[in-house]
């Protein structure tokens, strides 16, 4: 650089023009990084949710290609869905599934309340409470409905000793689907625990005290001290819970297999049944099952996607 | 020289063998023979490995890859397998269940094995294999159904095995007023209870009007089918199925029999095992046909289990010496022998197992059923038609006073399915 006496073609290191990456490197990296990962994104979820809207207006068995052996058939299969007694039964019963499996989020509030002390052994207390979140849902169906045997169950047999008749609970199509939601609630429960104990860690200890001088207690302590700092908490608990609700599908097929006579199916369930189990050979109707229940899970995922993208923009100003 | 030269007289000479697909071929069969079976459970699966192995070490030139794949798994799973990189050869079902893979074209058409004589004895059982007027595989085994029932109960109530409806009516009040349950019954997965609308539609109306019904040209409005539904609710209004029956699977509700809570069980020859391992002995379980209802020709469901080449198949002609081989009479005496599958073999020239149930089994399907031999209900009605007619039938079971509302979504069905 100091040389005078090079020539003059050798231009200085530094004003040398920059490879293309080296003068995109802020823009390109973050991209580069993110490739491998939206990849796989598209691959496994965005395209498949397209593939699922064209399938939906064919009628196809799933052998064979789809542009030979389906026969394309527009809206119909939406049209049938429509008149679908069994369709209408399964939305009902995701409808009971949202509402119900909510009673985790106070549930687990108020057991991880009940655990937040300091006692000897309470971490001992605490992992036996979340021992049924860790294991498979398929167990949790498999005990639930040794547990709601007719006549021979534990359930039954208390029901007995106290001199009630046995109940088939989940043989009967009333019935059921609470008796499988009850089931679903337990590890839920566990997992709205969890996430409300590391939340309780995080309350601010001056603000409890300051709370106390002003001589609030009990549950006016709860509601406007305490919950208000665990609203973090409480929306992952919301968004975790509504989308466990609407994936329910290993205890139905567990416990009922979709019984009795299809009482218990959820969309997912039915969509399963009608494309991909021992008799189902309608691809194109399951599909169309399929994005009915993606267009239901939209409408949550869009809220959540929504309210944090809110949350951030408030928290930058 | 000479040795190179009778190695390349050998390789033409198995090359033009194997193209007329012959018997004789075996020896100079070469390369991988894949095989998917869903023999799963513990029996079948050491029978499946020994004809494998067996067949393995007729040819030394030819490895042969089983794998096996749990028979419950295998009913939504063979699709997969037989799309991409299928094998050449696997297991599964006779009659309607080939459907869907046969119009997939999936299954490879093997009639000329049949027309050639290729496959000697299986003339009886070719029906079950054919579709659209070719043949698209080989059975391996059959079993019989039928009522299973406690002799000893039987004998202590002083009851005989029932030859008409009216007696097996009676008989069960005696049984219900001993505070026992007739039939043992598990409808959770509903398959059980097309077992007993088979048999009470083939008594009541006959096999043929059954597989118009399972065809699609007999409406599930007729009267007819009323009359079998009002046969059937006959018994159930008399308490004489168990209690709860569509929460338990058909294991589940075996217990029911072994401790003497239900008398009988409608069900296959496949129930027989484990009866025996409960620890009931032959002088405790007996076997009788579905008794006779109307005076028409007996019909029995006497499903079959096949082999198929899958149409993708690298290496057919393993792939069709290995069917031989599986349904030659030997072989087949062999694996249906009472320590391998235990049921039925298809060759005519096999001999039957020395054994109470399939003799029994046996002497019924091939004496006594002049109405002819259906498959099942699941497998002689089409899929969808099956899956939605065994809902309801599991309904009626338990809520018989929805039997209109049933039949008009069965009908709703049927129109649409066989459209």
């Amino acid at each position: 650089m100091t040389d005078v006496t090079a020539p003059a073609v050798a231009t200085p290191r530094s004003q040398r023009p920059k490879g293309w990456y080296k003068r995109n490197e802020i823009a390109v990296t973050p991209w580069l990084f993110l490739i491998p990962g939206i990849l796989f994104f598209s691959v496994y979820v965005i395209i498949p949710i397209f593939q699922s809207f064209y399938v939906s207006l064919f009628e196809w068995n799933g052998l064979g290609d789809i542009a030979e052996q389906g026969e394309f058939v527009g809206m119909q299969n939406y049209a049938e869905l429509v008149g679908d007694r069994n369709f209408e039964i399964s939305l009902w019963n995701n409808l009971k599934w949202l509402l119900l499996y909510l009673l985790a989020i106070p549930a687990g509030l108020f057991i991880a309340l009940f655990l937040n002390q300091t006692v000897v052994g309470i971490r001992l207390y605490k992992s036996l409470f979340f021992f049924p979140f860790v294991i498979s849902q398929v167990v949790v169906g498999l005990v639930f409905s040794w547990f709601y045997l007719p006549n021979v169950g534990l359930l039954n047999v208390i029901l007995q000793f106290f001199g009630f008749e046995s109940v088939n609970f989940l043989g009967d199509p009333d019935v059921a689907t609470y008796a499988i939601i009850a089931a679903g609630l337990w590890p839920q429960t566990a997992y709205a625990m969890i996430l409300y104990l590391t939340g309780l860690n995080a309350v601010d200890p001056e603000q409890i005290e300051a709370a106390r001088l002003d001589g609030a207690k009990g549950h006016k302590m709860l509601w406007y001290v305490i919950l208000p700092q665990l609203r973090p908490a409480t929306f992952i608990a919301f968004v975790v819970t509504i989308i466990g609700a609407l994936r329910s599908f290993d205890l139905i097929s567990i416990m009922t297999n979709g019984g009795p006579f299809g009482s218990t199916r959820v969309l997912s369930f039915y969509m399963f049944e009608k494309a991909l189990s021992e008799y189902g050979f309608r691809m194109g109707y399951g599909s169309a099952i399929a994005v009915v229940l993606f267009l239901i899970m939209l409408v949550f995922i869009g809220y959540f996607l929504y309210s944090m993208w809110r949350d951030e923009r408030e928290a930058r100003h | 020289m000479s040795i190179l030269k009778k190695s390349m007289l050998a390789l033409t000479a198995s090359t033009m063998l194997a193209g007329t697909a012959f018997a004789d071929g075996h020896s100079n069969l070469e390369g991988t023979l894949r095989i998917i079976s869903d023999m799963s459970n513990p029996a079948p699966r050491a029978a499946m490995e020994g004809l494998a192995a067996d067949f393995d070490e007729m040819h030394p030139n030819l490895t042969v890859e089983l794998e096996i794949v749990d028979r419950e798994a295998w009913k939504s799973q063979i699709r997969n397998a037989l799309s991409a990189n299928p094998p050449d050869v696997i297991n599964w079902y006779a009659a309607n269940r080939m459907r869907p893979y046969v119009d997939a074209g999936l299954f490879m058409d093997i009639s000329d094995m049949y027309a050639n004589g290729d496959l000697p004895g299986l003339e009886a059982v070719q029906g079950a294999m054919t579709l659209d007027g070719a043949q698209w595989g080989v059975p391996y085994t059959y079993y019989q159904w039928g009522i299973y029932y406690r002799e000893d109960i039987f004998n202590e109530l002083g009851l005989e095995e029932p030859e008409t409806f009216e007696q097996e009516i009676a008989n069960c009040q005696v049984i219900v007023d001993s505070g026992r349950a007739c039939y043992a019954i598990g409808s959770k997965f509903l398959w059980t209870a097309g077992g007993w609308f088979d048999y009470l539609n083939m008594r009541t109306n006959g096999f043929d009007f059954h597989m118009e019904l399972a065809t699609g040209q007999a409406s599930w409005m007729d009267d007819r089918v009323r009359e079998t539904f009002a046969n059937w609710r006959t018994l159930i209004d008399m308490g004489a199925f168990i209690e709860d029956h569509q929460t338990y699977s058909w294991q589940e509700a075996l217990p029911f029999v072994v401790n003497g809570e239900a008398t009988a069980y409608l069900i296959g020859n496949f129930a027989v095992p484990h009866l025996r391992e409960a620890g009931l002995t032959d002088d405790q379980i007996d076997f009788y046909q579905f008794p006779m209802i109307a005076d028409v020709p007996m019909g029995e469901d006497a499903p079959t289990d096949t082999f198929h080449i899958a149409s993708g198949a690298q290496n057919v002609d393993a792939a069709r010496a290995f069917l031989q081989y599986v349904t030659s009479a030997e072989v087949q005496t062999e694996i249906n022998g009472p320590d391998a599958l235990g049921q039925l073999p298809v060759n005519a020239n096999s001999s039957v197992a020395d054994d109470e149930f399939l003799q029994q089994g046996f002497e019924m399907l091939s004496q006594n059923a002049s109405g002819g031999i259906a498959q099942f209900f699941d497998r002689d009605f089409p899929a969808e038609m099956a899956s939605a007619g065994m809902e309801g039938l599991q309904e009626f079971m338990v809520f018989p006073d929805n039997l209109d509302d049933i039949l008009e979504r069965l009908e709703a069905t049927r129109e649409r399915v066989y459209e």
